[in-house]
């Protein structure tokens, strides 16, 4: 088919091809970036922290007219009362371990500290190594499901405790496995010596794990992997404790498990909504943003995919009434319904290609502009060509229905006058 | 004539239904789409304080020198909190015409009945201007006095919802309650209280939060008992001593600072005031740097801090794309549908009808059109605000409201961007020739 007399049919109605045209570009460039987004939530939120997620609770309690935890003697007091409690939580039914913990990954709470390969570096910049610490015990490692790929785990006699605030760099340390690459790109990590917070006290790698996410939410993304295993029981006026249940018995330790600590010392508080959390709502409150922008932006999609497709669609239908007698009058010169029908499909997919080239470029400017301003990642440019695709065939779909109310107008309409 | 055009317009509509029908969806999906974000977007970035944020300083003084600084997205500016060194020297010159160092504290309260577990409370270590400073509502009582500072008193001033819990909400103003152990005097009792975003501590908040503060209690008061500081606390470099102590004599930034300037004038005259300290710091050796200090207003800090969450202004941007997409779409409509009716608009001209009548016509037209989307839009924001609160996080989402200001708002984008979406077509329908079209026929 000659694509002339489209070219001079369109001619008649620039305003109204323009304007889909325009709707066309505007659906593909937000629908691209839109689509980009909702992929990058999704890759974001299945990512595994590293830890077994499954069966694994986390206590936070705070002790109520506890002892200073400025004073030796406090701080030994409050370790006792630490140990107590890990007893306690260790001789639950259905409990398999228990550690004292810092923090988990997710929980948004962190430690974070820098780490280097030489004494009393103070290196701000570009080569600053941050990592998230935990601090934990012998059981730190099992509980959190952790993977050692190389070297060994804590043993007890290692565990050493400290006042929250009291200095002291631990002798040995197990990091991930990203944390160590990034240290000693060339060879092992295990028996090498780090620095902690620009200190000159040297601590040793005894162990790498394979994966470990640090606590951070929506910030450090440039050290989301590195973290450290720290071989303390940190002593402050509130505890945390990671716990690791039979498989199936989660929600049944979680319901006694306060209960079993007020028991062994009701002077202390566990918040009743969030004292006792099960892992899998933590992995829900630190996601939940990035999912509800997925839900909003599928929504917006929809809606755009939706409202372009009929506007395709009443356009075309217009046209189609426009043109009735010239239909006609094809028809009556022979021409095939086939012939009409390809005649309008033809023209849409003019139109929308045009539009979808405009719009190709229109979605990589939207990109920069939101690289710019809102620290997004570059669109890749098979996001762009699939985004064209999908306009073309939306195009084609919507085009359908009117196109062929047009290949069923009867010749007959060419003898009649309007 | 209104009338008359009202009544042609909806004849007009009626005949199309399916066309009128996909114009009105149109509209009604674009604008309660930016409705919702907008909504978000509002309480996001509110002024918590509008009748006083241009009054309100934050001072950002520099303590860490260069060695602090060359992190990624570094722009020189100093710590966005205090060290305790300087929060002290601050409070102690006075200079502005309310002020108070602030920080986090989450103690434990004891409730007096037997058998009751304590719980715990969120809350904050002031001074006392700093209630007049951010016009704190009180219910029953007042904050405390200078001297309570200066005599570190054991005073306390609590929520409605702390009274509620433990005096069922009756006036408890003078009754002691035990804080961490400690006896403390309730001496005011405010009202509900949660600006959002929580200006005066947006450091370790991080602006919004579903918690409320629970009590206040004298900053220096806190320090003496060594209540632990609960938000953030960075440091530049190890502290020289361990425990509390050390870290009040470390250059760690944990505290807040708000001061209240009443005109510009002022603000110049404290700016000058922070940068001279800072100079005598670098003076005596304490500071190895030349004075690099900030003094924002409340308004130009939430900027500053990046309050408003990345994604809400992204889905604002992506909402308004859907609008303009939408009003492309019903402009496209409504050409199609005026330029049908060239016979019509051809007649009209013939009998006399001028240019401006056509013009008033189509715009009823497209104005019907508008405020019907609105109607539907109204009902489809309703719906989407409601949405929100199970997919955005509930600090955010439980601030999204529908409001009168909101209708209204939702009515005025609908009218007023359909009837710019009609210009076109209407300029088009204004231009058809009487002639050509009387001809035709």
């Amino acid at each position: 088919m000659s694509l002339h007399p489209i070219l001079a049919a369109l001619r008649k109605h620039k305003a109204g091809v323009v304007l889909i045209a325009l709707q066309i570009a505007l659906t593909l460039a937000i629908v691209c970036n839109a689509v980009f987004i909702i992929y990058s939530r999704v890759e974001k939120v299945h990512r595994p922290t590293g830890i077994d997620e499954s069966n694994l609770l986390l206590i936070t309690q705070q002790w109520v007219g506890a002892p200073s935890m400025d004073t030796p003697a406090g701080v030994q007091q409050l370790d006792s009362m630490l140990r107590q409690d890990l007893d306690t939580l260790r001789r639950q039914p259905d409990v398999t371990s228990v550690t004292s913990i810092t923090s988990l990954p997710l929980l948004n709470s962190s430690w974070v500290g820098g780490v280097a390969v030489k004494p009393g570096e103070q290196t701000p910049g570009k080569n600053d190594v941050h990592t998230a610490m935990y601090f934990g015990d012998e059981q730190m490692i099992g509980t959190l499901g952790l993977q050692i790929v190389e070297g060994r785990n804590f043993n007890a006699s290692e565990i050493a405790h400290k006042g929250m605030r009291d200095q002291g760099e631990p002798p040995i340390v197990i990091v991930t496995q990203d944390l160590a690459k990034r240290l000693f790109p060339d060879g092992s990590a295990v028996g090498k010596v780090v620095y902690f917070d620009g200190s000159s006290t040297p601590s040793t790698i005894i162990g790498v794990v394979r994966r470990m996410q640090t606590p951070a939410v929506g910030w450090g993304d440039n050290f989301t992997w590195y973290s450290t295993l720290m071989p303390f029981r940190i002593n402050a006026t509130f505890s945390r404790y990671a716990v690791r249940t039979r498989p199936g018995q989660l929600d049944a330790v979680a319901r006694t498990a306060a209960a079993a600590l007020y028991n062994g010392n009701p002077l202390r508080v566990i918040d009743e909504d969030d004292g006792v959390k099960r892992f899998g709502d933590i992995r829900g409150d630190a996601y939940r943003a990035d999912i509800g922008m997925a839900v909003l932006m599928g929504v917006v999609c929809l809606i755009l995919l939706a409202v372009t497709a009929a506007g395709i669609v009443g356009l075309t239908s217009f046209w189609v009434g426009q043109r009735h007698r010239q239909i006609g009058v094809r028809r009556a010169l022979g021409a095939r319904k086939i012939d009409i029908l390809h005649y309008f499909q033809l023209e849409n997919l003019m139109i929308a290609g045009v539009g979808a080239v405009v719009g190709v470029v229109m979605a990589i400017g939207l990109n920069r502009l939101l690289m710019s301003k809102f620290e997004m990642q570059s669109l890749p440019v098979y996001y762009v060509l699939l985004g064209l695709l999908v306009v073309m065939v939306l195009g084609q779909i919507a085009v359908f229905v009117p196109a062929r109310r047009a290949s069923n107008v009867p010749p007959v309409v060419a003898t009649r006058s309007v | 004539m209104l009338g008359y055009y009202i009544d042609l317009a909806v004849r007009s509509l009626k005949r199309s239904p399916g066309l009128t029908l996909l114009m009105i969806l149109t509209v009604g999906f674009g604008v309660a789409a930016s409705m919702v974000t907008y909504s978000v977007f509002r309480a996001v970035s509110g002024d918590p304080i509008p009748w006083k944020s241009s009054q309100l300083y934050v001072p950002q003084i520099e303590m860490w020198g260069p060695k602090g600084h060359g992190g990624a997205g570094d722009n020189g500016d100093p710590p966005d909190a205090l060290d305790y060194t300087d929060a002290i020297a601050l409070m102690r010159d006075h200079r502005a015409k309310y002020q108070s160092a602030m920080y986090m504290i989450t103690p434990s309260v004891v409730p007096s009945e037997a058998g009751k577990h304590p719980i715990n409370v969120m809350g904050h270590a002031v001074f006392n201007e700093f209630f007049a400073m951010t016009d704190a509502p009180f219910k029953y009582g007042s904050g405390w006095g200078a001297a309570d500072d200066e005599q570190r008193a054991a005073v306390v001033v609590i929520s409605e919802k702390l009274d509620q819990k433990l005096f069922g909400g009756a006036n408890s103003v003078g009754k002691i309650i035990d804080v961490d152990g400690k006896d403390y005097r309730i001496v005011g009792v405010l009202n509900k209280w949660a600006p959002q975003p929580r200006f005066y501590d947006v450091v370790n908040t991080g602006g919004f939060t579903t918690n409320a503060d629970d009590l206040f209690i004298p900053f220096m008061r806190a320090i003496d008992v060594s209540m632990a500081n609960d938000g953030n606390t960075n440091c530049s470099e190890i502290p020289a001593q361990s425990g509390f102590k050390g870290l009040q004599l470390s250059s760690c930034i944990w505290i807040s600072y708000m001061a209240q300037l009443d005109s510009t004038a002022d603000a110049k005259t404290y700016k000058d005031y922070l940068d001279g300290y800072a100079r005598e710091q670098q003076h005596s050796g304490r500071f190895a740097w030349a004075p690099n200090n900030r003094l924002r207003n409340l308004h130009d800090w939430l900027d500053a801090e990046h309050v408003v969450p990345t994604d809400t202004e992204v889905s604002l941007l992506v909402a308004i794309g859907l609008l303009v997409v939408c009003l492309v779409n019903t402009a496209g409509l409504l050409l199609a549908k005026f330029l049908r009716r060239s016979n019509e608009i051809g007649v009209r001209r013939a009998i006399g009808a001028p240019r401006a009548a056509i013009y008033a016509q189509f715009m009823v037209e497209a104005g019907i059109v508008g405020l019907s989307g609105g109607v539907l839009g109204l009902l489809l924001t309703g719906i989407g605000i409601h949405s929100v609160s199970w997919v955005l996080p509930k600090d955010i989402a439980n601030l999204a409201h529908l409001d009168f200001e909101l209708l209204l708002l939702t009515l005025v984008v609908a009218v007023v961007s359909t009837m710019l979406a009609g210009i076109y077509p209407t300029f088009r329908a204004s231009r058809v020739q009487p002639a050509w079209q009387l001809k035709s026929n």
